[in-house]
């Protein structure tokens, strides 16, 4: 009894039929009225606020905003000219390509590797947790995880480390820092020399818009360079003080060190490079002769990762070009696979425990008799295992469609309104529209949505019945 | 000859190593499958952790720098929450609907799928066949018509115009999962009992109700959470209710312009604090009757 996997599994067992109600008369009467009695109260309820509204909602999807005068197909028409509608049908039709797969796939591969951890107990609770949280509140825990700032979300902190590791940022990285005296800043965030030196000869590089803070610890006076036989030497230091001269490095105008500088022939592409030492002085030894230009590096000013705005609208799919309801129709913004990543978090634990029953419930000495063969783990899995475990998967596949194409709550709790527009759902748009009053429209709506859900219905009524 | 004297001494070293084999070969599914649970811990920790820190850490830091500094926690936010945010009411309207509605489904379903099962009658399965449809009926399918209905009947923005709302729609599933189990009820004992004299309630009521426990247990807790986590019913009868439930609550807190996140982490994670222990009290059954009902 209550071998309940088998209900996910396999077609139901029909109940016999072989209560014996007693004969004709008396006996029939009393049955009916026993079934007027059990099946009453869920046929009452069930007729009035599942059956007649949704036939009722059929007929007002022909109907007018008021409900009073038949529009014909003028709702579905006007319904499939809007953006809106366009943006909802795209974001559904995202979720339904991409969510089914990804949990039933993810519940594939946990339900597998938990048949081989002693824990598999605790594994399955903690990523079956997710189940009881309301979709809502699960919006509300994914904002705080997708947070733009990496000092608060933990996505982009995990994100800036590893971008910070790679590409480190300056020691420079100061908003308002721009070269004053013997540079130019260039395009590619780098500044360049305005004159050409030759070896021997000394380059004096100011710098302007930095805060006596933001001066590196350790960071001497600098003073005028001089020149060294066969190198290039400077000085790149703050040109700023009170009274002091653009050009001119003045009393107590503090150098620049570990600026990364890079010494160009001219026309010709970088030579050398180098690092300025405490009082912002440098130099290249060894410089054949020639005409040179210094470059203080972009890497200086490299600003640390500022996070990903990953509830934001930025499209993954090139859409210049394109026009408006091509663009509604093919965008695909960041925020619907944020929103996919965190209904993962939810679902992947159904998949997990569905999917693991149906593996618990596998003949065992088929397996067994595959391993004898000779077949290796990963055939056993991909010719046996898999196929037996087809019409789970398809179960979970199935249900997970229908889930995606109800999705409301966690696009209301997760998704900012910035990106609300562009995050829109069919169950969203029909919800918008019924706090509109414009019943007509919303009717047609949950209409579209149903025929959606009509092949599931047909499915499922397949399935159960064998 | 050599060569079969060989693998003797050997054989007890064999165990030992297949041993060590094992563990290498577990080593790596172990080391990821830890990582994958913490990954899925660390949602849930974030809310919780933000929700007893002051709005002001919030915008300073990461949440997961207070955990090393836990002195900095602090249960301001609940403090504060329980005597301004409304959440007291909001909890106890949760609750008016949510126990309503789940005994409700248990009771109809319960009496539904006797029917199915135990009762002959034409039609019979013609009914499961619509039951089965009607189970992935969308929710928004009949929003308009039955808040049309309740402004007749005077049960618009109204408890009880929710809690039937989610009987109806708690019921097409909640009689299969029923029917299913009930079928597996060996009827020699209803015959039994037959023969003794006992109509169809005393059978109801003496055999069939206390032997289907268990799945009325798995039934009651998927009813409860589903009830208890719904915003879309809620927000669309009870939106201008005066003490509107958790879910709907919330939404109206992060609404509202400037709300700070002390306010929302904190409403959150005590509208998560039920479901949670429901969750882990019951979490067989739970599984049971997410099993059994796949398709919903």
């Amino acid at each position: 009894m209550a071998t309940v996997p088998v209900a996910a599994v396999e077609p139901l067992a029909r109940p016999a039929p072989d209560v014996a109600t007693g004969g004709p008369g008396r006996g029939r009467f009393r049955n009916s009225i026993a079934v007027g009695l059990f099946m009453g109260p869920a046929a009452i309820v069930l007729g009035a606020i599942v059956v007649y509204p949704t036939v009722d909602t059929i007929i007002r999807s022909f109907f007018d905003k008021s409900g009073n005068t038949f529009v014909g197909t003028n709702n579905y028409r006007t319904l499939f000219g809007t953006t809106e509608m366009l943006i909802a049908i795209r974001n559904n039709a995202i979720w339904v390509i991409v969510f089914p797969f990804l949990v039933t796939f993810a519940g594939l591969v946990f339900a597998v590797l938990t048949e081989r951890i002693r824990w598999a107990t605790a594994f399955k609770t903690v990523v079956f947790m997710p189940m009881a949280i309301s979709l809502f509140a699960t919006g509300v825990i994914w904002r705080i995880v997708y947070e733009t700032d990496p000092h608060r979300g933990v996505i982009n902190s995990a994100v800036g480390t590893i971008v910070d590791a790679v590409h480190p940022p300056g020691l420079y990285a100061l908003p308002n820092i721009k070269p004053i005296s013997g540079l130019a800043a260039q395009p590619d965030g780098s500044m360049l020399s305005n004159n050409t030196v030759q070896p021997g000869g000394t380059l004096k590089l100011g710098l302007t818009g930095i805060l006596p803070e933001n001066i590196p610890p350790g960071a001497q006076d600098a003073h005028a360079p001089s020149g060294a036989s066969g190198g290039v030497s400077g000085a790149v230091w703050r040109n700023f003080s009170p009274g002091g001269q653009i050009g001119v490095i003045g009393n107590g105008e503090k150098g620049l060190p570990g600026m990364h500088l890079t010494l160009l022939r001219d026309g010709n592409g970088s030579v050398a490079s180098t690092t300025s030492v405490a009082d912002g002085s440098f130099r290249f030894n060894d410089v054949s002769s020639g005409s040179y230009r210094v470059s203080v590096d972009s890497s200086n000013f490299r600003t640390p990762f500022g996070g990903t705005n990953w509830l934001g609208i930025q499209s993954l799919t090139p859409t210049s070009g394109l026009g408006s309801t091509a663009r509604s129709l093919l965008t695909i913004p960041l925020v619907d696979i944020s929103e996919i990543i965190a209904m993962l978090w939810i679902w992947s634990g159904f998949a997990m425990v569905v999917i693991g029953a149906g593996l618990a419930a596998l003949n065992r000495e088929v397996l067994e008799a595959a391993k004898v063969d000779g077949a290796n783990e990963w055939q056993t899995f991909r010719k046996i295992t898999l196929p037996l475990l087809r019409p789970v998967l398809i179960v979970v596949f199935i249900t997970m469609i229908i889930n995606v194409l109800k999705i409301f709550d966690i696009i209301l709790g997760l998704v900012p309104d910035s990106s609300q527009h562009e995050a829109n759902v069919i169950a969203l748009q029909m919800w918008h529209l019924y706090s509109r009053f414009d019943y007509g429209l919303s009717s047609a709506v949950a209409v579209v949505l149903f025929v959606l859900v009509v092949p599931v219905i047909f499915f499922n009524i397949r399935r159960i019945r064998g | 000859m050599t060569a079969i004297a060989a693998p003797a001494p050997e054989a007890p070293s064999a165990p030992r190593w297949a041993h060590l084999r094992r563990i290498l070969k577990s080593t790596p599914v172990n080391v990821l499958l830890v990582a994958v649970g913490l990954l899925w811990l660390v949602p849930t920790v974030g809310l919780l952790v933000t929700s007893f820190r002051p709005a002001a850490d919030y915008f300073a830091s990461g949440w997961w720098q207070a955990i090393a500094h836990p002195a900095v926690l602090t249960v301001e936010n609940y403090r504060n929450i329980l005597h301004t945010g409304g959440i007291g009411d909001a909890l106890i309207t949760t609750v008016l609907i949510t126990v309503p509605a789940t005994l409700l489904v248990v009771l109809i379903a319960s009496l539904g799928a006797y029917a199915l099962v135990f009762l002959r009658w034409p039609g019979r399965d013609w009914v499961f066949v619509l039951l089965v449809a009607l189970m992935v009926v969308p929710l928004q399918m009949a929003l308009i018509p039955v808040a049309t209905l309740y402004g007749h009947l005077g049960l618009y923005g109204t408890i009880p115009g929710v809690v039937l709302y989610h009987v109806a729609f708690g019921l097409p599933f909640a009689i299969f999962l029923m029917r299913n189990f009930y079928s597996g009820i060996p009827k020699d004992l209803l015959e039994a009992a037959r023969i003794d004299g006992a109509n169809e309630w005393m059978m109801f009521r003496r055999i069939v109700l206390p032997l289907g426990m268990p799945a009325l247990a798995s039934l009651a807790i998927f009813q409860f959470l589903w009830v208890w986590n719904d915003l879309l019913v809620a927000l669309s009868f009870l939106g201008a209710y005066p003490h509107p439930p958790l879910t709907v609550n919330i939404f109206n807190k992060l609404s509202e312009f400037g709300t700070s996140i002390d306010v929302i982490s904190t409403a959150s994670f005590i509208s998560m604090i039920i479901p949670l222990v429901v969750f882990f009290a019951f979490q067989r059954y739970f599984v049971r009757g997410v099993l059994a009902g796949a398709v919903k």
